[in-house]
């Protein structure tokens, strides 16, 4: 079986910093940032390169700002639209 | 690279390779419209929302879905779904569903309702609606507390539980009982399925949104009264941080309000 | 000519319903207007496929008209004064969020429980809005049978042409009794006017339609409130319905709506006989209220008999339409009692011919 390797994209404006992400994550990937958005939440962020792309963190967001890939040996099924997910990308580069 | 030098370089770890349409696996649905939700953080209605909304897209049954918002902080529930929608007085939901499902049959209605606005003030049009087996979806956010007015005791409070109005915890002799709706539907008949569900962690929210999706499937198949009871959180009212509030719902609210199944269809039993 | 039938006001109301589309009927038995959810449970669903519920509550049949007039159908319920009260705060709703539909309250004696007996004391419910927040319905007024039919396909275009719930304020004695009715064709299921706002699910070529009263914005609560003052001020300008008999040579006014105004019919064929120049105006509509009609007569009469069937409601419109400029007397009697026209004949002489 092919390493599954995941990633997220996370739209850190509308995270609230409400960590239940944190927690779900099993990778233990994530954490709150030591910076703050623009409605002075500490967003969430990842620490570490190990997501497998399980999905967790997203499902329990009450603000759906996370995005999840996913590569493994199979190519899942795509689940929904594609198009816009472009333009749901907010990711802060300093 | 230590850990908080890995803080301050937040997109190093972007995946370019994988972060592309192919490898894509979730994102919000389109049916959430794309705003920031006024709930509180952690609160579990957006969650629920966005449960809703995927299995309305996934279904692809938004021409045919119409919602009925409570009063209660879901209130504007309608401002984050990308569907025909229409916010009833509090507790009137089912009232105000029923008007609608009955001259459209064919389209799939559903209710959003709080515990205040679905067992307290609403009790009568939610038994009766249940008792008439309306063809439609309740989704019941119980977080045992009224949200939207800051925390005063609802029908579902647990005993003991502290809020504004129990200061001292809520006395069971002054104050009565909660009231277990969903086991009190699921006894009429016209009622078709009942289960509890929570929205506290990935699994659990995995099983909620499969509610939701069998009950539309139910609701397709004209089988009567859907009820899906989701014991959320209140962090802001409880006065604890998200993380505490799940702890206290794992701990202290499914004791008292057990997970699972409580009426499912005959064939399915 | 229509079919003609001897019905009672409340059997006409239910079949004037069926006859001008109405779509869906939910409504709870209450004296003394039960026959109107009785004659639709028997006739309506097999004639036109509409739908007749009997709801649990008053509240809950109000808020089934909410959800089935957003959904586009024409929706109607019946109740009378106890039920009525009841039914405000999602008039109020219904009267915010827009929402066309009728309803007609066959108005008992009140206050509380009252009595069974007929009596128009629910005026100022009716007319001054009832449940809270500054709204209108339109009320429309029938003196009889006949009226019962034909406001029920009047009120529903009525409805449907402003977005505003319509309301028929008649009384126990107009909905129990028998007359001859000439009734109109059958009219097409749920009208005829376009309801793009209606929730019926959105569809790709239309944004999605939201059914709400709510608007935290002061600025826009505040709009929206500019924007129904508007429209019923064109209710006011266009839609003032009112009969007059022997007003052109009249010295004094009786003025009546509904089963009152039938009396003074009487009082003014009596007083004509004493040759008293007496005239009568009814006002059909009582919101939009006669206004007009009431200012541009004060010059030509010396007094106005206000007569009603409460402790005076209607007297004080009267009153703000001659501004004080001639003087206005009521008469009344409450508790379900009925007036005769002697009584009401001997009141107005005692008043503006012996000037007592």
């Amino acid at each position: 079986m092919a390493k599954v390797k995941g990633d997220i994209i996370v739209d850190i404006e509308k995270c609230k910093g409400c960590e239940l992400c944190v927690v779900a994550c099993p990778q233990g990937a994530i954490a709150l940032s030591d910076n703050i958005n623009k409605k002075g939440y500490h967003y969430m962020i990842k620490i570490k390169d190990n997501c497998t792309g399980c999905e967790n963190c997203a499902l329990v967001c009450p603000d759906a700002v996370i995005t999840v890939y996913r590569k493994s040996g199979k190519k899942k099924e795509k689940i929904a639209t594609i198009s816009n997910v472009q333009n749901n990308m907010t990711m802060e580069v300093n | 690279m230590d850990e908080k030098d890995l803080k301050l370089n937040e997109t190093e770890f972007l995946n370019e390779d994988i972060c592309v349409a192919e490898y894509l696996v979730y994102k919000k649905p389109e049916t959430l419209i794309d705003i920031d939700l006024h709930y509180c953080p952690g609160c579990g209605h957006g969650v629920v929302h966005r449960l809703l909304m995927e299995v309305i897209e996934e279904m692809n049954i938004v021409d045919k879905v119409i919602g009925v918002a409570p009063v209660g902080c879901s209130v504007f529930a309608y401002n984050y779904m990308d569907i025909d929608m229409q916010e009833a007085a509090h507790g009137r939901a089912t009232a105000v569903a029923t008007g609608i499902k009955r001259v459209l049959p064919d389209k799939l209605v559903f209710t959003y309702q709080g515990d205040g606005d679905l067992a307290a003030i609403g009790t009568a049009e939610t038994i009766h609606a249940c008792n008439r087996g309306e063809n439609f979806l309740i989704v019941f956010i119980n977080n045992a507390v009224y949200g939207m007015t800051s925390g005063q005791m609802a029908p579902t409070t647990l005993p003991g539980m502290v809020t504004t109005t129990t200061p001292f915890g809520r006395d069971t002799s002054i104050t009565g009982f909660p009231l277990k709706i969903s086991e009190l539907v699921a006894q009429l008949p016209g009622v078709c399925y009942v289960t509890r569900t929570s929205v506290h962690t990935a699994g659990n929210v995995r099983r909620t949104k499969k509610a939701i999706q069998k009950a539309f499937e139910y609701q397709m198949q004209n089988k009567g009264t859907c009820l899906i009871e989701v014991l959320s959180n209140c962090p802001s009212n409880w006065k604890m941080t998200p993380l505490e509030s799940n702890k206290f719902i794992e701990e202290e609210m499914i004791p008292f309000y057990p997970l699972g199944d409580i009426k499912v269809p005959k064939e399915e039993k | 000519m229509g079919e003609v039938r001897l019905m009672k006001g409340n059997e006409a109301l239910a079949e004037a319903a069926i006859r001008a589309g109405c779509d869906a009927y939910f409504g709870y038995p209450i004296t003394p207007q039960s026959e109107v959810l009785e004659y639709l449970s028997r006739e309506a669903p097999q004639r036109t496929g509409m739908v007749v519920l009997q709801a649990e509550s008053e509240i809950a049949s109000i808020n089934m008209i909410y959800g089935a007039a957003g959904a586009g159908k024409r929706a109607m319920t019946t109740s009378s004064s106890p039920g009525i009260s009841l039914m405000q705060e999602g008039l109020s709703y219904i009267a915010a969020a827009e929402l066309p539909c009728l309803l007609a309250n066959i108005n008992r004696g009140g206050p509380g429980l009252g009595t069974i007996q007929p009596a128009q004391s629910d005026y100022f419910q009716s007319v001054k809005g009832g449940g809270h927040g500054d709204y209108k319905l339109i009320v429309l007024a029938p003196s009889s049978v006949q009226e019962m039919a034909d406001f029920v396909r009047l009120g529903f275009d009525l409805a449907d042409k402003y977005r505003n719930p319509v309301m028929i304020l008649s009384d126990g004695a107009i909905g129990q009794m028998m007359e001859k009715v000439e009734l109109f064709e059958q009219q097409p299921k749920g009208g005829t006017f376009p309801k793009p706002w209606a929730t019926t699910g959105k569809t790709k070529d239309r944004q999605r339609n939201i059914i709400t009263s709510l608007h935290i914005d002061p600025k826009e609560m505040e709009n929206i409130n500019l924007r129904l003052q508007e429209k019923y001020h064109a209710i006011e300008e266009n839609e003032v319905r009112y009969e007059v008999m022997k007003i052109d040579d009249a010295e004094f006014i009786l003025t009546a709506y509904g089963l009152a105004a039938r009396i003074c019919q009487k009082v003014v064929e009596l007083a004509r006989e004493k040759n008293y120049k007496v005239g009568l105006i009814r006002p059909i509509t009582l919101f939009p209220f006669p206004k007009k009609l009431f200012a541009e007569i004060v010059p030509r009469i010396k007094g106005i008999l206000d007569v009603e069937l409460n402790a005076g409601q209607m007297v004080e419109d009267v009153k703000l339409s001659v501004e004080g400029k001639v003087r206005v007397e009521f008469y009344g009697r409450m508790g379900g009692i009925i007036p005769t026209p002697e009584e009401i004949l001997e009141h107005f002489e005692k008043i503006f011919i012996k000037g007592e």
